[in-house]
């Protein structure tokens, strides 16, 4: 998996893309975490447009995200979720911890 | 009436059979006309219990899994997820969501979403010896294709 990132007025957008399984997971969050401990952003965006499929796995992204931001202070953003990986997120009830935008973020 | 169908795959506890497992079921459960909705289900499902399967219950080796798919009467799909690891000591205490064992790279709500996404499911686990996930779910088909 690639991860695009894209920085802008302190907002880290990070572009996922593909399948987010357990086999795809701790690579995606070193990949996550490096960017953030890199660019320090107010708000990171997970920009999920581009994720063909996610289980449980992508739960455990967010939080650890979540974790990582809150320790500079700042939020997080789930951005673009398609409907399957949407319905993975609401089973964790992902939309009490952060906020959910359905439009591409302003990035 | 369309004929019943069975399909059975072992594989090792190879994370990289997550997406083989994912698959192979998707496959499966097409020739049975489900939804989209319907399919993203099933891949998550399978994807829960075969990752539980390699993940869980061979903490430091590698065992054999099994997949097994059938197509019962009524476009039901039948999907039994097996393996011969530690098997749960509580199995109670392990489908409530959030229990992980697994540490910060696990949510512990793959019970969870296996349960809400599916029609029916049952865990049984001796420890020591394996689990054993098998879930249903009624496909909805062409309204001609049952
Ligand atoms: N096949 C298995 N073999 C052994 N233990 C398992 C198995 N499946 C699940 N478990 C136990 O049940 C717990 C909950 O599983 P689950 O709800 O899928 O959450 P997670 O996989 O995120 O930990 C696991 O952390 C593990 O302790
Ligand atoms: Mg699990």
């Amino acid at each position: 998996m690639t991860y695009t990132s894209l920085l802008q007025d302190k907002r880290l957008t990070i572009l996922l893309s593909g399948e987010i399984d357990h086999h795809s997971a701790r690579q995606t969050m070193e990949a996550v975490t490096s960017k953030i401990d890199v660019y320090l952003p107010r708000c990171c965006v997970l920009d999920f447009g581009a994720v063909s499929f996610m289980d449980s796995s992508g739960i455990a992204i967010v939080i650890h995200t979540l974790r990582a931001m809150e320790e500079l202070g700042g939020e997080v953003w789930l951005a673009n979720i398609p409907p399957q990986p949407m319905k993975v997120l609401r089973a964790a009830g992902i939309e009490k911890l952060v906020r959910l935008g359905a439009e591409r973020s302003p990035a | 009436m369309k004929q019943e169908n069975e399909a059975l795959i072992q594989f090792p506890s190879l994370s990289a059979n997550e997406a083989l497992a994912r698959q192979i079921a998707a496959a499966f459960a097409a020739q049975m006309d489900p939804t989209l909705d319907e399919l993203g289900d099933v891949k998550t499902a399978v994807s829960e219990a075969v990752t539980n399967a390699i993940v869980h219950a061979y903490p430091d080796r590698i065992g054999p899994v099994s997949l097994r798919l059938r197509r019962l009467p009524g476009n039901v799909l039948e999907i039994t997820v097996k393996d011969r690891g530690c098997g749960i000591p509580d199995v109670a205490k392990a489908r409530e969501p959030m229990f992980t064992t697994g540490g910060a790279e696990r949510s512990g709500m793959g019970f969870t979403i296996m349960e809400s996404f599916m029609n029916s499911f049952a865990l049984r686990s001796v420890p020591g010896k394996g689990t054993t996930v098998r879930m249903r779910k009624k496909l909805t088909g062409r309204v001609n294709g049952e």
